[in-house]
């Protein structure tokens, strides 16, 4: 086929063809094109305001690399004003984690940014391997979840940030649109197309990269020669998430729209009034956001400790065991009580605190 | 040297496909240069060589392990990117672009955590 000209400047030849669009844009054209749609997004969400101290959660894998990149890109072309740290999550998993926090470590070089790592070794005491071997090889990514959720907000507390954005993408949000449908997890359905997450007691999180797509950001880290590690997570493949990820790169392949019509589905989904959806509360051991007496993460971690690790766990074909706070006539490892950063509100006194490290 | 029977065409994979691959990311190989007709006899005999043929090639001369990995029916799996001189391949034609000579061909794999 001969090549063509690129439809924005119509000068250099297209070696992209846009999943979103259709369009076919040269190298140059779909950097412009691919940040500027970034910096869109988060101008019109209206994410950040200068002087936010701001941690991108990093893993050493495509999307939270191409993340920095942008963002360090983004925040100097456009003077956001942001002091930006890199936070990483070691789970414990040997093999998958240790590799990509050396990436990670690469990272901090490349892009210049202060580095936090946080393990659930030192958090809760229990490595994701140490879980595997008590839980099996179904339901861990439950764990792993709930447990990496806390620490970002834990590690972002102690960098005394109130924002974390996370390298989501469009593929991964339209996957879980569609997860909780497939679950009936309507309260999950309700929330999960929101750009920005906040509640009383939570640390502010969003997801800048929300409209990009996955295709879409390997070819950018590719022709950017972005360094990152690519391999799948040793215990991922029993995840019920590659069922909703299969269903889907099938329906791209017919329609590449599709991936941002199911977010555009769930972004328009309103709750019906008579269905329950449970208040959100406080844990009353350690202080997190919980559904009900206990965080979600303080209950696994007693099944864990107690030896009972379904606890917690919803088995289709168990009853859902609440959990009340019981007396704890044994001594087990607990979560740390959990603190909100205390960020000035005044972003000029945010600036000059004695805290604020030099981006 | 190629003969005229092959063409010499350079592999490369990322994204962690080269897994699939004995886990080397970069392959020289002399492909043939004329392809056989496909199952569904969609394309013919003798044709020249294209992506489609390239592929299956791989599939029976290359690929260590978990075919389902890499190929579906006669293309790649969903989510598995193809560059052609690093030009996307939805815009050379997919598989029927046929092969030239010293072409570098990429398998990026997208299929993993971020």
């Amino acid at each position: 086929m001969p090549p063509r000209p690129c439809q924005f400047c119509e000068k250099s030849r297209a070696i992209i063809r846009r999943p979103k669009t259709g369009d076919h844009v040269c190298k140059e054209c779909f950097f412009n094109v691919f940040e500027t749609e970034i910096h869109n997004t988060i101008t019109h969400a209206k994410l950040f305001k200068p002087g936010d101290r701001v941690a991108i959660g990093a893993s050493g894998g495509k999307d939270s690399t191409v993340l920095a990149h942008v963002m360090k890109t983004l925040n100097e072309r456009y003077n956001y004003g942001l002091d930006l740290f890199l936070l990483s999550i070691d789970e414990g998993i040997t093999g998958y984690r240790d590799d990509s926090l050396e990436t990670v470590k690469r990272n901090q070089q490349q892009y210049d940014l202060p580095l936090k790592i946080l393990s659930y070794k030192e958090l809760y005491g229990w490595t994701m391997d140490a879980i595997v071997e008590q839980v099996g090889r179904k339901n861990n990514c439950t764990f792993c979840g709930v447990f990496r959720r806390q620490a970002l907000d834990r590690g972002a507390s102690s960098l005394n940030v109130d924002h974390i954005v996370t390298g989501h993408n469009a593929d991964d949000i339209a996957e879980t649109v569609l997860m909780n449908i497939m679950r009936g997890d309507i309260a999950r359905l309700g929330r999960c197309t929101l750009i920005c997450t906040q509640g009383e007691d939570t640390i502010r999180r969003s997801k800048p990269l929300k409209y990009a797509y996955e295709k879409e950001i390997v070819m950018y880290a590719y022709f950017k020669k972005l360094d990152y590690f690519s391999t799948e997570c040793i215990y991922s493949p029993d995840a019920y998430r590659g069922h909703a990820r299969a269903f889907l790169k099938s329906l791209e392949v017919a329609r590449p729209s599709v991936i941002i019509e199911i977010i555009h589905s769930g972004e328009s989904f309103e709750v019906a009034q008579e269905v329950k959806v449970k208040e959100q509360r406080t844990c009353v051991r350690c202080g997190y956001i919980a559904s009900n007496e206990l965080c979600k993460a303080c209950t696994l971690l007693e099944g864990l400790e107690r030896g009972i690790p379904q606890m917690g766990i919803r088995d289709g074909k168990k009853k859902h065991i609440e959990i009340e706070a019981p007396d704890l006539t044994k001594e087990i490892r607990t979560i740390p009580m959990f603190k909100l950063p205390t960020v000035e509100k005044d972003s000029r006194l945010a600036a000059s605190s004695p805290l604020n490290m030099p981006g | 040297m190629a003969s005229d029977e092959t063409i010499n065409v350079k592999i490369e994979f990322g994204g962690g496909a080269e897994l699939l691959f004995g886990n080397i990311r970069s392959h020289n190989i002399a492909l043939p240069s004329k392809a056989p007709a496909t199952a569904n006899k969609a394309k013919q005999e003798g044709r020249p060589a294209d992506i489609t043929f390239l592929i299956d090639w791989m599939k029976e001369n290359m690929l260590k392990e978990r075919e389902e990995l890499f190929i579906e029916g006669e293309t790649v799996r969903p989510g598995i990117l193809v560059l052609i001189n690093d030009v996307d391949w939805e815009l050379e034609g997919e598989g029927d672009y046929v092969i030239q000579a010293k072409d570098e061909i990429v398998f990026i794999s997208t299929l993993h955590g971020g």
